[in-house]
């Protein structure tokens, strides 16, 4: 069976300027897909392009085995939450929500029903009929979710819902938006910049990059597995280092030899080697923990700096090879090796933790 | 078979690089539809007059000699010499030169021109015939053409004079610019309109200054004076001025010696009726300026000479050129002052008038509106540009600046407010104060004669009826099209060349004079072959021609209301199946109601006010005020036409305070969301 | 029902229509003539034709000229009543009135029928040019009373006169060519050099003149006669003059506009206006109508008007409008200072 969202070889050119190069993408039915990237990505314009707003170039999109890629909006089905809630200022909540079953043949008390149902579902019933300027902002899009769920759509599209609001609103509604989807089980595609807000809430994420799909993947997969170098330092934080492959899963760092992932790299090449801070894992000076013995380098402690949960340390050393790490420990780490700056320290750098990309290219793929 | 053809042709492309071309739902035909209608509408209203006009100031006339035949008789009256061409005569003679065969509708060549040796007393007869299809003679007054031959003894043919043809060419323009009576009018617009400029900008610049930068008392009162000239017609400054330094002017001594009538009273009416305009542009210039400069001035000590001239004037500067251009246009473009107070001095759109409405030479007066659209679309297109900039300096972030107390200088703030005040209400009461009098100069007793406007031209009370009817529809149906035209344009989806061509028409109104666009419209719609020809005449043209002369500043106000709505909304109402006029109707018109009732009554003083565009078009039973006051003011009925002036003011003032309750009661029921 | 009763109930039937399609013919009426005067003139001829409705264009003799030719191709109007002879010699030329002898035209003077056979055109009353002079302002400003057209050219009279551009006005016009008529094409040209260096500015209408005389805006108003004693009756303090060498005029005309769909209508108005009736309605304001022994004199008219007025050849003034016009508007509209 084929998937609920289909996006073949979608282009969007606006003038000179490509928006979206030969994206393909399949979205299943009831998935949380995020679409995440830096400004001008083209995720925006991708989630456009599937409600109809901004048309492709060329490309096709099916819905639910049909194809709507040239249909108007109105012949498309979905519901949408923008950024700016575009709630209706002088109806009130009441109406906003019922705007959209006005005019199906619905009799009046089922609307008056549907709407309180909604009301309830976003938890803001005692605020019927209050106007949009009067609630608070995350209020506001928890209204502009409950006017786009209101006709039960088969798709709901969120364009980053959760920027305007502050940061603990943020976090609170992020459980709310992902929990009512998960109730409703309706397909949802939200487009954010935020990779907290992505890897907290999607099933899948998409990160774009120039217009094309970097990778695809299920945060875990986004996060350890990051398929080029882009999608590495884009999500999260990660070190990335210099280095010379000598052999297949095989690289020199300095005058250190190390084991990591160098699937379709040819020996030879110079290549950047990323590994995320808190892969980084401290020894004892001078100890060998069995089984790694090709992963130990030996560094010494710079800066560290407080950051709540755990101390980030800048290490530098001989083994380095001139370059600098920076590394998260854990509170316990730190006591238990009574690490501080200038210490001496061995840390080891698990292979699988080790992905190697082509240098050169800022965002070069693998494989 | 269409099956094997297709199978023969070459594979294309393949099907992901063709182009999508979207599906339009019922919504997007329906609002691409009403844009269309509003674009036709602006075509057949702006577009096509104005193409008629132009075409008609290439339209010449010119004797055509070839289509001319002579045949002379002998003493005895036998005709033996064989016929000879119009042409043929003059090759050999000379007698008209080639440049005086151009003419006007109204040339007659007589014929005798061709027979040097003719004299009326002689017993030879004459023959004459039209060889040509168009051309034709006159014999005394009778009109005769066609290729028989007329014959007249010697007495009658002295009076056969040959009509010209019609033709296409630069002859007019050739004559404009050799005539130079005419071409001295484009001088004499063009240092009226930099005299009035000048002063009326530096004055309003005050005028504002003082609003904006003290702490006088009245600022609400002083700028309520400053606005009233708004509300009457441009030519009433004019007749107040002859009351005041007319031959039997109140005040005539202070010209010493000077005639009101010509560049004076032209510059100093311009400046009354020009000043809320230009003090509106300042202000706002003014409004917007950063107050965290004048404490970065106060901080360097800089003296407040230096920081007017360093902070204030180029803060302003967009606003003050803005100004310059916006009332240099209205000073070249006006027809009615220059008219009343004009004198012997000519001016661009007097020219018009003159050359249509008194020697009926149409074709002259088009060429007059195509030289007086080049200042007119020049000033148009700079004044576009300036506030272009400006609303790119207004978006930078500023706090506003707070005038403190500055007794002296507040003190100076108030005395030159007052005498700004003074000049304006000054010339309204002198009209007032004119109208009640029976007898200027000889009978100072008071009376209601002059309103008795039945009694004279320009249509009695009926044209005062007629204004407000003109003025009320053109408010309402003005409001409908240029809204829903506004929205459409706006809020269409796609559509990009269409939309281009929509603004582009929308925006040339405004370059477009008043006396142009009226002239333009007797070419187009007194076309017998033009469909709409019905329409000639009837109030609606009136409508349609005031709406069409104003549309420009609507249509801007309302993009500016539309513009601050959610771009969102037409979006969330089609994701939710709700056609766009629900969205219409529900949301955008009561969220912008109260721009909406700006611009209806911004229509309708202007209606009331109008004379340039509509002189040319009002019929017997559509008269309007505004034009009996010029018609009464011509006739020499002065104080008539200032009583039906101030009936204008009145009307216009009136229907401000209305607007004004009826904005706050709509506001108070419609607009109840914006208020915490 | 009888076959009798059924033929009185169709023809009362028929009557009744017939009643209220003659009730509803309109007219739509060209003229020029005075604003205050229409109503009595739609009034009087309504006395005797209730059935045909006026519907009045009233405009100055050069806007409804204009207004005419401009709709050549397309006429408005019904019936021109009350225009200047040489505007409709003008619209005879181009061929836009119907020729129309009216019942009674052998009563009226052979001057004011149009020359044609049926005349195109059929004169009401003559419309004479006089000097209107405000005696309060003269006295003030010391200035002696004009006889003649040649004292109007005095020095003295610098800035103190005021006429009507002829490109707009048609008493411009016949002054302009009521003095070509006078003094030769030379010396009426030579005449206006001189007059032009004492005019304080050309008015757009005939009648402005005279008011702004009778308001003391200006001494001396070239104007018409019937204007004058009008202002007079109001009360100003003006004299109307009949300069001695001749006065110009034209006189108020009708026609009947080529094509007109309601020529019957047409044909019984113009009937009308030249009846004795119509004469004596005309002679309220005018000294000079077209059926003679009908005048009665005018109040405030000059006496000696009617002597003074010229053997006034029309096809000249017709025939050579433009060409007067144009050498008028070279010489005298290039003014760009306005005289004090």
């Amino acid at each position: 069976m084929s998937s609920y969202l289909r996006i073949r070889d979608l282009h969007k050119k606006f003038g000179d300027f490509t928006a979206l190069r030969n994206v393909s993408l399949d979205v299943e039915e009831g998935e949380f897909v995020c679409f995440l990237g830096p400004s001008g990505c083209g995720k925006t314009t991708l989630l456009r392009a599937i409600a109809g707003l901004d048309l492709q170039t060329h490309g096709s999109i099916e819905q639910a085995g049909r194809d709507i890629s040239t249909l108007p909006i109105a012949e498309r089905d979905f519901g949408i939450v923008f950024q700016s809630y575009a709630l209706f200022p002088n109806l009130t909540i009441e109406r906003n929500i019922a705007f959209g079953l006005e005019n199906s043949g619905r009799p009046r008390a089922e609307i008056a029903r549907r709407v309180t149902e909604l009301l309830d579902l976003v938890g803001l019933a005692d605020q019927r009929e209050k106007y949009p300027a009067q609630l608070s902002g995350g209020q506001q899009q928890r209204i502009a979710l409950a006017r786009a769920i209101a006709t039960s759509p088969g798709l709901l599209l969120l364009d980053e819902p959760l920027s305007a609001l502050d940061a603990k609103v943020r976090v609170h509604l992020r459980h709310q938006i992902k929990e009512l989807q998960r109730k409703l089980g309706v397909t949802t595609v939200m487009v954010t910049h935020d990779q907290e807000e992505a890897l907290s809430m999607a099933d899948r994420i998409v990160v774009m990059n120039h217009g094309v799909i970097e990778q695809i993947g299920t945060p875990t997969e986004i996060y350890r597995e990051p398929r080029s170098l882009f999608v590495a330092d884009f999500i999260g934080e990660t070190n990335q280092l210099h280095a010379t492959l000598s052999a297949p899963g095989c690289f020199t760092l300095g005058r250190t030899c190390l084991q990591g992932m160098t699937d379709g790299l040819a020996p030879g090449q110079p290549i950047i080697v990323t590994i995320r801070p808190e892969d980084i894992i401290p020894h004892a000076p001078g100890s060998q923990p069995a089984g790694s013995e090709r992963g130990l380098l030996d560094v010494t402690v710079g800066e560290m700096e407080f950051l709540g949960s755990f101390w980030r340390s800048r290490l530098t050393g001989a083994a380095l090879g001139g370059e600098q790490l920076y590394a998260d420990f854990s509170i316990n780490a730190v006591r238990r090796l009574s690490l501080d700056e200038g210490a001496d320290l061995t840390i080891e750098l698990p292979a699988s933790r080790l992905i190697a990309f082509p240098a050169g290219e800022d965002h070069g793929h693998r494989g | 078979m269409a099956t094997a053809a297709e199978e023969a042709l070459p594979k294309g492309r393949p099907a992901k690089a063709r182009p999508v071309r979207p599906k339009l739902g019922r919504d997007d035909l329906i609002m691409r539809a009403f844009m269309v209608v509003i674009a036709l509408y602006l075509v057949v209203a702006l577009a096509l007059p104005l193409y008629a006009m132009l075409s008609k100031s290439f339209s010449t006339f010119r004797f055509d000699l070839t289509a001319y035949e002579f045949q002379v008789s002998d003493e005895q009256g036998s005709f033996a010499v064989p016929p000879v061409s119009a042409a043929a005569l003059n090759e050999e003679l000379q007698a008209v030169p080639p440049e005086n065969l151009a003419t006007n509708g109204d040339g007659r060549l007589p014929a005798t021109s061709f027979f040097p040796d003719f004299s009326f007393r002689s017993p030879v007869m004459y023959r004459i015939r039209a060889t040509g299809d168009d051309a034709s003679y006159l014999i005394g007054s009778e009109r005769f053409a066609g290729s028989r031959w007329q014959e007249v003894d010697s007495n009658d043919f002295r009076r056969v004079m040959l009509r010209p043809v019609r033709d296409i060419g630069l002859a007019n323009y050739a004559t404009y610019f050799s005539t130079p009576s005419l071409f001295r009018s484009v001088e004499n617009s063009l240092i009226i309109s930099v005299i009035s400029t000048v002063i009326t900008v530096l004055l309003a610049f005050g005028f504002a200054y003082a609003l904006n930068r003290s702490c006088m008392p009245f600022k609400g009162v002083f700028r309520l004076i400053a606005m009233a000239p708004i509300l009457v017609p441009s030519l009433l400054p004019g007749i107040a001025l002859v009351y005041l330094f007319g031959n039997q002017g109140m005040l005539k001594a202070f010209l010493l010696g000077e005639s009101i009538y010509g560049p004076i009273g032209i510059v100093i009416g311009s400046v009354f009726f020009t000043f809320p305009h230009a003090m509106i542009i300042i202000t706002t210039a003014l409004a917007i300026s950063d107050a965290r400069l004048y404490e970065a001035a106060e901080c360097l000590k800089a003296s407040r000479w230096k920081t007017f001239w360093t902070v204030t004037v180029p803060g302003a500067r967009y606003g003050l050129i803005s100004a310059a251009f916006v009332v240099f246009n209205l000073v070249i473009t006006d027809f009615g002052l220059p008219k009343v107070i004009g004198g012997q001095f000519n001016m661009l759109a007097v020219d018009i008038y003159k050359q249509v409405i008194g020697q009926q030479n149409f074709e002259m007066g088009a060429v007059v509106s195509v030289v007086l659209l080049f200042p007119a679309v020049l000033a148009f297109t700079v004044d576009r540009i300036v506030q272009k900039r400006q609303v790119a300096a207004l978006s930078a972030r500023s706090v506003p600046y707070q005038p403190k107390p500055k007794p002296r200088f507040d003190a100076l703030a108030f005395v030159y407010c007052s005498l700004i005040a003074v000049f304006i209400l000054g010339l309204l009461g002198v009209c007032q104060f004119a109208a009640l009098i029976k007898f200027w100069p000889y009978d100072l007793s008071l009376s209601l004669k002059n309103y008795a406007f039945d009694l004279m031209d320009g249509g009695g009370w009926d044209s005062y009826y007629n204004s407000i009817r003109m003025a009320f529809l053109t408010a309402i149906f003005g409001t409908l099209v240029v809204f829903i035209g506004a929205y459409m344009v706006e809020k269409t989806r796609g559509f990009e060349s269409g939309r281009s061509l929509f603004q582009l028409l929308a925006m040339l109104p405004m370059a477009i004079p008043g006396m142009v666009l009226g002239l333009a419209y007797i070419f187009f719609f007194n076309d017998p072959r033009n469909p709409l020809n019905a329409l000639y005449g009837t109030l609606a043209i009136l409508v349609v021609c005031t709406v069409t002369h104003f549309y420009t500043v609507s249509h801007l106000t309302a993009m500016t209301a539309l513009k601050q709505m959610d771009r969102e909304f037409e979006s969330v109402a089609a994701s939710l199946k709700q056609p766009f006029y629900k969205l219409f109707r529900v949301v955008t018109v009561p969220v912008c109601l109260p721009t909406i009732l700006d611009i209806s009554i911004y229509l309708f003083v202007n209606a009331m006010t109008t004379v340039s565009a509509v002189v040319f078009l009002y019929s017997p039973t559509t008269t309007l005020a505004s034009v009996a006051v010029l018609n009464m003011d011509d006739a020499g009925d002065i104080a008539p036409a200032a009583a039906m002036g101030m009936m204008i003011f009145y009307t216009n003032a009136g229907a401000r305070i209305l607007h004004l309750i009826v904005s706050k009661g709509v506001l108070r029921r419609t607009q109840a969301w914006r208020f915490r | 029902m009888t076959f009798r009763s059924i033929c009185l109930t169709a023809a009362a039937a028929s009557l009744l229509i017939a009643a209220a399609a003659k009730a509803e013919t309109e007219l739509t009426v060209y003229t020029a003539v005075e604003a205050e005067d229409l109503k009595r003139y739609a009034e009087t001829f309504n006395k005797d034709h209730p059935d045909i409705k006026i519907n009045w264009v009233r405009d100055s003799t050069g806007v409804v000229t204009a207004k005419l030719l401009a709709e050549k191709n397309n006429p408005q109007a019904d019936v021109v009543w009350g225009l200047a002879a040489t505007s409709l010699l003008l619209l005879k030329t181009e061929g836009m009135l119907e020729a129309y002898a009216p019942k009674g035209v052998e009563m009226l003077d052979k001057k004011f029928v149009d020359n044609s056979a049926p005349p195109a055109w059929v004169g009401m009353d003559a419309w004479v040019a006089a000097v209107c002079f405000n005696t309060v302002e003269a006295e003030k400003l010391g200035l002696p009373a004009p006889k003649s057209w040649k004292d109007l050219t005095n020095p003295v009279y610098a800035g103190h006169v005021i006429m009507p551009n002829p490109n707009s006005s048609g008493t411009g016009f016949l002054d302009v060519s009521s003095w070509l008529q006078l003094f030769g094409e030379k010396d009426g040209w030579a005449y206006m050099d001189g007059l032009h260096q004492n005019i304080a500015r050309y008015t757009h209408s005939g009648s402005a003149p005279c008011k702004l005389a009778a308001s003391g805006e200006i001494p001396i108003g070239i104007s018409f006669a019937f204007r004058g004693a009008k202002s007079k009756a109001e009360g100003a303090p003006i004299d109307i003059i009949v300069p001695e060498e001749g006065v110009g005029w034209d006189m108020e005309a009708t026609a009947i506009v080529a094509g007109t769909s309601k020529l019957d209508a047409a044909k019984t108005l113009v009937d009308w206006s030249i009846s004795k009736t119509a004469n004596e309605m005309y002679n309220t304001g005018y000294a000079v109508v077209a059926m003679p022994g009908i005048a009665k004199p005018v109040e405030f008219f000059p006496d000696n008007l009617i002597e003074k007025m010229i053997d006034n050849d029309f096809e000249f003034a017709a025939n050579n409008r433009a060409a007067i016009l144009q050498e008028w508007q070279r010489r005298y509209d290039s003014k760009s200072e306005p005289k004090g």
